[in-house]
């Protein structure tokens, strides 16, 4: 079970990631728990996932290749949307997450999972994460303080909407 | 100079603890190999053939002599004593060891210097017209823009794991002499009928084992909208340009594929919800980036110099020299100059600690203590008073870098090559020198006149031998070192009418030993067929094609086919 970062703080995961199976197939919702479904498994039963989402027990997951705009209408209805990274090197999630958070308006948990590492999660904090389901073999106290690497951006983000440079001048007029 | 603020600084210092800490991690095993080399790549820091390689960036190419002498400081202390200028307007070290890397860094911090960036899938180096803010015929002060970007794309979180490396240049005058239309984006200043300053953008230009010329994605940006549109095209490039091959990752492929008007299409789109939002430019932030620059103060003078003439006149060699390496400058009574690091039996590009050292003391006393690294891999000094020219000539040619060859046939762009890079096929250093030497008469590359020949080591084309006027590209078969020759490449709309184009190969590949006669023949071809000699190399290949050059390298169609035939019987 990887370790779960939240808000900057190691905590207990109760999340339970559905994957589709070895040829692709959509798997089978479990009728009780926690459960984070592919994204096409919620586009394709939607209309009877609905009831289930209304209690608050039912995320979905995005890979990188998929965009976010097919849950644009439906981001309140969850409580997580996760992100997946195939690969470390693989920057399609960036864009998703500041497409969730800053087009979308979505405000629950946004997490990463897959290929997620240490040297990642500043980059991702900054794109609207604010969860972190690192690879196994990641030390996450060590991982926890790589939230502090970069004191400031220079650019428009999820964390920092208002570029440096506007906030630079409001600074030298005060 | 842009001078660093508290913060620019600040971020700076950081990235310098970010790395240590990673390459502590990496020597202590905790970190693979592969996912170490993502992030040192994007220090500058390369496992090369030999040794690591540490690339450091020099924004826009800009230096002050401050930076030069703790380069110089840095060469002395971690590396063999020399560096090498890059076409990317960058230094290269190539025998740092890794794990003092960070102390380098650190080092570099203290004078506002850093590698980010340098390497790696990111956004790279932004490059730009070494004339910035001297020509005649500028629009705008490049530099300005450069340093808007350069801070734009610095750590940009959304955009750090591009699918593949991503180069940006900047023109800011009339005639393009930062080849913008071979880079993944470039910006070409122009200014509307009110006045108002803009960018022509092209996108999907670029060389390497794919060459392409950007096309204009947009005629007319006005420069507010200038971080929110390049947000819109980096967006739809990071979503969907491909992942799955290394060598189709690029922008240029994607644009390919989609076509420029889609393409085009899908970053409007994109651009609707980035447009008029927190992003777009004021013109307090223009000023204030422009206020943090250091400004030569120019003294006023006349347009002429009566020692200058003089000197002209009495002395051929410095005659030789003003002609092909003092450029005219906006402010009267002043000139750039370019110290050429083309010197027969010198690795274009390579300077010596001794060299940075002396240099630097010259742009102390000649240039207001700045000075700029050419793509072309020269150096250029860009404040200098014509009443000092001379004694700067004979200054500069104690130390061999006055050879007065920049345009010239002898000035020729080169990579590292099989020397040093593990990536080429070929070597290209012996091949720069073996031009040089067949062609060291002055008259004789005077007679030939302007012409560009670049050589890269291999496909990734960091000679960018597409755009030589002639391109010597090395070539692997079997194991062995061959170069092929093209023909006809142009870097930019350096004189109006003649834009970017990229060479076209006139035949069969050859052994390193026949590249100074090929160069010759083609050179011999040229001058036999053109009007007069203010007509170009490459203006005659674009008159008379391709055909007349090939013929002259390899006999006319009938006897190759001759040739071939006798090939086949003897085999």
């Amino acid at each position: 079970m990887a370790t779960l970062i939240k808000e900057r703080r190691i905590v207990a995961d109760n999340w339970h990631l559905l994957e589709r199976g070895p040829k692709g197939e959509l798997p089978e919702v479990p009728a009780r728990g926690e459960v984070i479904v592919p994204l096409a498994l919620w586009l394709a039963r939607r209309e009877e996932l609905l009831a289930r989402a209304e209690t608050g027990t039912l995320g979905a997951w995005i890979d990188a290749n998929e965009g976010p705009e097919a849950l644009a209408p439906d981001v309140q209805r969850f409580p997580l949307i996760a992100v997946n990274f195939p690969r470390f090197g693989d920057g399609r999630g960036y864009s998703i997450a500041r497409l969730l958070r800053e087009r979308y308006g979505y405000k629950g948990e946004l997490r990463a999972i897959g290929d997620v590492l240490h040297d990642h999660l500043f980059f991702m904090v900054q794109c609207g994460f604010d969860a972190f389901a690192l690879r196994e073999d990641q030390d996450a106290q060590e991982a926890l303080s790589v939230f502090d690497t970069f004191s400031d951006g220079y650019q428009t983000s999820v964390l920092r909407p208002v570029p440096l440079f506007r906030r630079r001048l409001g600074a030298g007029k005060s | 100079m842009y001078i660093y603020d508290e913060i620019d600084q600040k971020l700076v210092d950081e990235r310098v603890a970010q790395f240590r800490d990673q390459t502590k991690r990496f020597l202590a095993g905790k970190l693979s190999e592969d996912e170490f080399r993502a992030l040192r790549l994007r220090n500058g820091l390369y496992i090369q053939r030999y040794a690591p390689m540490l690339r450091i960036a020099i924004p826009y190419g800009l230096l002050s002599t401050k930076q030069l002498r703790k380069l110089a400081q840095i060469t002395r202390k971690y590396d063999r004593g020399y560096g090498h200028f890059s076409t990317r307007q960058n230094l290269q070290l190539n025998w740092p060891k890794l794990e003092r890397v960070p102390d380098i860094l650190a080092e570099l911090a203290t004078v506002q210097m850093h590698a980010i960036q340098t390497s790696g899938n990111s956004f790279r180096n932004i490059t730009t017209d070494h004339f910035a803010g001297v020509a005649r015929d500028e629009i705008v002060d490049s530099f300005v823009w450069c340093e808007i970007i350069r801070q734009w794309s610095t750590f940009h979180p959304e955009f750090s794991y591009l699918p593949r490396k991503f180069k940006f240049a900047v023109n800011g005058a009339k005639s393009d002499r930062a080849a913008v239309a071979v880079h993944d984006i470039g910006l070409h200043a122009v200014k509307d009928e009110k006045g108002e300053v803009g960018f022509r953008v092209l996108v999907g230009g670029g060389l390497g084992r794919t060459p392409a010329i950007g096309f204009v994605i947009r005629e007319f940006l006005p420069w507010r909208h200038l971080l929110t549109y390049i947000e819109a095209i980096l967006r739809v490039y990071n979503r969907y340009g491909r992942r799955d091959n290394i060598h189709k990752a690029r922008i240029k492929i994607l644009v390919k594929e989609r076509g420029p008007e889609k393409f085009r299409e899908e970053v409007d789109a994109e651009w609707a919800h980035l447009k008029d939002g927190p992003a777009t430019l004021i013109p307090e932030e223009i000023a204030r980036i422009e206020s943090r620059f250091t400004r030569p103060s120019h003294l006023p003078l006349p347009a002429t110099d009566a020692g200058l003439e003089a000197a002209l006149a009495a002395d051929r060699a410095f005659a030789n020299w003003h002609k092909r390496n003092v450029h005219p400058h906006k402010k009267a009574g002043y000139a750039a100059v370019t110290l050429s690091l083309k010197k027969t039996g010198v690795p274009p590009g390579d300077v010596t600690v001794e060299q940075m050292e002396k240099i630097a003391d010259l742009a102390d006393r000649y240039s207001f203590g700045e000075l700029r690294v050419s793509h072309e891999q020269n150096l250029i000094f860009a404040d200098v008073q014509l009443s000092d020219l001379h004694s700067l000539w004979q200054e500069v040619k104690a130390l061999g870098f006055a050879t007065p060859n920049v345009g010239l046939l002898t000035n020729i762009i080169c990579c590292p090559g099989g020397d040093f890079c593990s990536l080429a096929n070929a070597k290209s250093i012996p091949v720069a020198e073996a031009i040089q030497q067949r062609f060291d008469d002055l008259d004789y590359l005077h007679d030939i006149g302007e012409i560009d020949l670049n050589i890269s080591g291999c496909m990734n084309a960091c000679g960018h031998h597409h755009v030589g006027h002639i391109g010597i590209l090395g070539v692997d078969k079997s194991g062995e070192e061959w170069y092929q020759i093209e023909v006809g490449g142009n870097q930019g709309e350096i004189r109006p009418g003649r834009g970017a184009s990229l060479g076209k190969v006139i035949g069969p590949s050859f052994a390193r030993a026949e590249i100074p006669d090929v160069i010759e023949k083609l050179i011999e071809c040229y001058l036999a067929r053109r009007d007069s000699d203010a007509e170009r190399f490459i203006d005659v290949v674009h008159r008379i094609g391709v055909e007349p050059f090939k013929e002259s390298v390899y006999g006319n169609a009938d006897q190759r086919a001759a040739h071939r035939r006798g090939q086949l019987a003897s085999a």
